[in-house]
């Protein structure tokens, strides 16, 4: 495999290990590898109903893949219940969005601290010294986020009532405040307009720069994806065809027949 | 008037009862989408355990009474870890003959532990009467009423500001988006079965002690969830306490004022389950599905 950037060389946080996955007759991954690296963007781009999701919950604990092993940080993950991966510091957005529609905005991202609560029912429901400290040292982590996303002015909004890119915009938020190492996105722009495109690249950017988080991105947007990540998984039918860096993707022969058809590449020679 | 103020008071305290069941009821369909039948008989279960430890065993009454609710707060954990938690995944109404089974079979276990026979309960509250706005009123509903209000405010305080209260709410709102967020759902549904048999003892002891007896007839009150919560609206806290209300006065009202023979009293409730489901199904304050073919 290609090592693409210096940052390959350092040991992957993500391992994706012959990872393979079926619904009952249909396999939806089959044997996938590959390893994600510390402080990298990266980006798993393919067509319609080549695995990503499927992929992004193995990791996540929303699927349990039949075959394999994915290791985050040296420790295999598969079989962990998702909300104890999510206390690994995995944390992720959704392709349709699932934000808890009836609260606020701050409500949401206060949820966001949930895994890193400690005070029990009892000083926690009483608001009591130690559970007002952390009140605050967590009301402070989430205001960082909104200061980032830029959104101080909605903070008191109920979210169903948002417009469509501002709520994805909170999830992003509600992912960031648990202050995760990995941060899984599937599909951040879709459905978006290229100012708030625009917008929503440059927020991961600097998630990325400033909080030195790792990124898995899946995206359909070309230019974005080849502009922001460092390395690029390429599936298609449950098969990983290609992983590398931009440039090294871009020209892949296997990444063109995926994407135009095999008559295009055999016309070209 | 004095009549009415009676029935008014009497109303609003068998009404707080009813909220309180109701809001067990709502708890576990807001969490888990489970529609238990068997809510009656965790009334039941919280009566006849108080009755064992106050009467058979002869604590003190407080207590026996703190006892058996956490006694039945285990039942409840028990409950959902054996017999609805296999159930994750099936058919709605797969898991409402599930709860409607359960139902019988804890029915039959408590006939088997207690017997059928009504026993005469020990009557803790006050049964004296007191004089309010020109009406006598027995004390024990005025207890009752309070006991069940402070319940709402703990609950109330619960939700707002404990971790668990709040992703009670997170898993009710969303439940991907939960687990993702690191909360266990598998939790929130135990803590859900634990508060709802807590609320529903809690009501089976103050109606045994208002009854001054306990027998299958407070299961009976199970069964008013029904109106309550599809007027309140399913899914909807607020809409279980306005309704658990509405049903108690509506329930003394007809009790009251039209010929005994008639028994609308028993009556009346369900006829506005029947008025509501063809007007409105969601409910007061049940949110509205609308749903895309």
């Amino acid at each position: 495999m290609a090592n693409g950037n210096g940052a390959s060389l350092s040991p992957p946080q993500l391992e994706i290990d012959s990872v393979s996955l079926d619904f009952g007759g249909v396999r939806a991954l089959s044997n996938v590898c590959f390893n994600i690296y510390p402080g990298t963007i990266q980006a798993i781009i393919g067509p319609n109903g080549a695995g990503k999701t499927s992929l992004l919950n193995c990791i996540s604990g929303l699927y349990r893949p039949q075959h394999g092993a994915i290791r985050f940080e040296g420790r295999n993950i598969i079989g962990m219940a998702p909300h104890a991966i999510a206390r690994l510091g995995i944390a992720r957005s959704f392709q349709n969005i699932e934000l808890f529609r009836h609260m606020t905005v701050l409500d949401n991202l206060m949820l966001g601290r949930h895994i890193h609560m400690r005070s029990g029912v009892l000083s926690g429901g009483l608001y009591w010294g130690r559970a007002q400290r952390e009140e605050i040292a967590h009301r402070e982590v989430v205001e960082q986020v909104i200061d980032l996303l830029e959104i101080q002015s909605i903070r008191k909004k109920t979210v169903g009532t948002l417009p469509y890119g501002l709520q994805k915009r909170v999830e992003l938020g509600r992912a960031l405040a648990m202050s995760p190492r990995l941060l899984l996105l599937d599909e951040p722009m879709a459905g978006m307009n290229s100012e708030e495109k625009e917008d929503m690249a440059r927020f991961i950017l600097d998630v990325n720069e400033e909080r030195g988080t790792t990124i898995v991105l899946i995206e359909h947007d070309m230019g974005v994806v080849m502009d922001i990540s460092d390395r690029v998984a390429v599936l298609e039918f449950g098969q990983l065809i290609a992983d590398g860096t931009p440039e090294e993707v871009r020209t892949d022969p296997k990444v063109i027949d995926a994407y135009l058809g095999r008559e295009h590449a055999i016309r070209q020679g | 008037m004095e009549k009415f103020i009676q029935l008014t008071l009497s109303g609003i305290a068998n009404g707080a009862i009813f909220a309180l069941v109701a809001l067990g009821f709502v708890l576990i369909y807001k969490s888990s989408d489970v529609i238990n039948f068997a809510q009656g008989e965790l009334l039941l279960i919280g009566a006849y355990l108080t009755y064992t430890t106050v009467e058979m065993i002869g604590l003190w009454w407080p207590i026996g009474v703190v006892i058996a609710v956490v006694l039945a707060a285990i039942i409840g954990v028990l409950v959902e870890q054996l017999v609805l938690r296999p159930l994750i995944g099936e058919p709605t109404i797969s898991v409402i003959m599930v709860t409607i089974g359960l139902s019988l079979l804890l029915r039959a276990i408590i006939g088997g532990i207690w017997g059928v026979t009504p026993r005469t309960a020990p009557q803790f509250l006050p049964r004296d009467t007191i004089t309010l706005f020109g009406a006598n009123v027995g004390v024990d509903r005025l207890w009752a009423f309070a006991l069940a209000l402070t319940l709402f405010v703990l609950l109330t305080l619960f939700f707002r500001y404990s971790r668990e209260g709040i992703a009670m709410r997170a898993v009710a709102d969303d439940q991907q988006a939960a687990l993702s967020m690191g909360i266990s759902v598998k939790r929130v549904w135990a803590i859900a079965w634990a508060i709802a048999a807590v609320t529903a003892s809690v009501g089976g002891i103050l109606l045994m002690s208002i009854f001054g007896g306990v027998s299958g007839q407070i299961a009976r009150v199970g069964l008013l969830v029904f109106p309550v919560v599809i007027l309140g609206g399913l899914d909807s806290i607020p809409g279980a306490i306005v309704g658990g209300l509405i049903i108690g006065l509506l329930q003394s009202f007809a009790g009251g004022y039209l010929p005994p023979e008639l028994g609308m009293g028993e009556v009346a409730p369900f006829i506005v389950l029947l008025l509501i489901l063809l007007v409105r199904p969601y409910g007061l304050f049940g949110q509205r599905i609308i749903e895309r073919v």
